[in-house]
């Protein structure tokens, strides 16, 4: 009989325990006690302690993004269409994309090294023996955080990274605030809007599920705790682009992107 | 076959407290099994504890001492046996039950397990919330400020986990446990990675605490100092079993091959 190689049944047993552990957090995540206080916190720590990252990136992206792409609308003689063109690839793809991997990295990297920690210096078994289940009050907080937290962080994002491209526009171009953004808006539509506001909630998750997994069930010792930052940041970067490209072939059938 | 031993009554120097004679034990542990995949960690502990005494289970690194002792608050599941703490059979509880019967078990973890995140106020905060919902302010901290002065750290009450030394830490881990003000406590090797005189603090704090709340305790240790010092009666986890038992004259003078070797073992370390 064929064996399957070591790597490959890695692979499938990781997945396997992730979804079990999604699936844990679907059962407990509106079930009595909920840890508001803690998941407070957790808001406070994954959104706003990532704003700055996340609006500075933006801005950047914004920036960037138009000096690239103006040369060739030149050239093309369409320059008057970078609104639009820059206004649909941050709202649709890239502010959500390049959000969720600031946050995959920043939190996810966070989480893991928390929980893992927490994990080896025995604080979640206290946590047990103290009449509270660690799974509600450390990862359901978490993951409820980042599924709220990353669309927040996302819209800052694209906000700042249209600002960022008007400044460009705006200096190469003379073009006032108002057209810039009249342009940007007339162009964008539901379509648009929905289905990259609701990725971001399964972007959240990712993160939330990946990181509070590989912290969760960090093994040996500190060398384990630093393993379970670096595969968080990993998987959940890989999870990301498999979500986006899922929500992106559903958004196609529904709103014929 | 069963190859434990027991040191001959005649010999002992151990005496149950008088009012422990008639009671029930505490914890009651019948031919407890526990494996990890192939490992059989244990193949059949038995042991009982009674009010107001401190038992010592000593053994060598991986003999399963730790596993024992979280199979009795079921953070180790057993695979087989029988664990009764308090009177309640621990692996038929449910969660609620099981956290109820938690509050009267203290545990004092190897590490402190500390709260990182959470100042020294938080930390003996968190388990008093969870088993007093209804408790007033005043009243809370009344008991965190009682708990501090028992351990002799009131001052440290602002303090994070980072700010304090191994010792200190030992300290808080202790007034967290006390705070619930349990029937029994665990101690999960309570001197180690602790300087003599350090260690020394942790073990006369033990006593006291033993003497002023009247409870009992079952100590996990491989410091041979701590456990003469703090034990009426020893126990030595051998082969997965309650190899030995005795007091600690007892087994040190006692003539069985694997006692004595142990105890050389220790002695050359």
């Amino acid at each position: 009989m064929a064996t399957i190689p070591t790597g490959l049944k890695n692979y499938f047993d990781q997945t396997g325990e992730i979804s079990l552990f999604a699936w844990r957090f679907m059962r407990e995540a509106f079930r009595r006690p909920f840890e508001f206080r803690e998941f407070l916190r957790q808001c406070y720590i994954i959104g706003y302690n990532s704003l700055f990252l996340v609006i500075t990136t933006g801005f950047i992206m914004g920036l960037v993004l138009t000096l690239q792409i103006r040369p060739t609308m030149i050239e093309f003689g369409a320059v008057s269409y970078m609104p639009q063109l820059v206004g649909i690839a941050i709202v649709r793809e890239i502010g959500p994309v390049v959000t969720a991997l600031i946050c995959a990295g920043k939190i996810g990297s966070s989480m893991g090294a928390e929980l893992g920690s927490m994990k080896v210096t025995e604080q979640i078994d206290a946590m047990e023996v103290s009449g509270t289940n660690p799974f509600k009050y450390l990862v359901v907080t978490r993951i409820w955080a980042c599924i709220l937290m990353l669309p927040l962080l996302v819209i800052a994002a694209d906000a700042i990274g249209l600002w960022g491209s008007f400044l460009v526009e705006t200096t190469k171009g003379e073009v006032s605030v108002r057209l810039y953004f009249n342009r940007v808006f007339a162009t964008l539509q539901f379509g648009d809007l929905i289905p990259a506001t609701l990725k971001t909630f399964f972007f959240g998750l990712a993160i939330g599920v990946v990181g509070c997994y590989k912290g969760y069930h960090s093994k040996k010792g500190t060398e384990g705790v630093g393993r379970a930052a670096n595969s968080a940041v990993v998987v959940a970067s890989l999870l990301l682009f498999v979500i986006d490209f899922l929500a992106v072939l559903v958004a196609d059938i529904f709103f014929e992107i | 076959m069963s190859t434990k031993t027991v040191i001959p009554d005649s010999h002992s120097l151990f005496q149950h407290p008088e009012q422990t004679l008639a009671a029930d034990p505490l914890i009651r542990i019948r031919g407890v099994k526990k494996a990890f995949g192939s490992n059989q960690v244990l193949r059949g502990f038995d042991l009982d504890l009674y009010p107001n005494e401190n038992v010592v289970i000593v053994g060598k690194s991986g003999s399963g001492k730790s596993v024992l002792i979280k199979c009795l608050v079921r953070l180790v599941e057993v695979d087989e046996g029988q664990v009764e703490v308090l009177g309640y059979t621990i692996p038929s509880l449910d969660q609620e039950e099981l956290d109820q019967i938690r509050a009267d078990v203290g545990f004092l973890f190897q590490g402190s397990a500390l709260y990182d995140s959470m100042t020294v106020r938080e930390n003996l905060q968190f388990p008093l919330r969870r088993h007093s919902q209804r408790m007033r302010g005043q009243d809370e901290d009344h008991l965190i400020q009682e708990a501090l002065e028992n351990v002799g750290l009131a001052h440290a009450i602002d303090l994070m986990p980072a700010e304090l030394s191994g010792g200190m830490k030992r300290r808080i881990a202790l007034a967290r446990t006390l705070i619930l003000q349990p029937k029994v406590i665990l101690y999960d090797e309570p001197t180690s990675g602790l300087d003599p005189i350090t260690a020394n603090e942790i073990i006369q704090l033990i006593l006291t605490i033993q003497r002023n709340f009247q409870t009992a305790a079952l100590i996990i240790t491989h410091d041979m100092d701590c456990a003469r010092v703090i034990s009426n009666r020893m126990v030595i986890l051998q082969d997965g079993i309650n190899y030995a038992e005795g007091t600690y004259t007892e087994l040190s003078a006692s003539k069985d091959p694997k006692v004595k070797a142990f105890f050389k073992e220790v002695q050359n370390r």
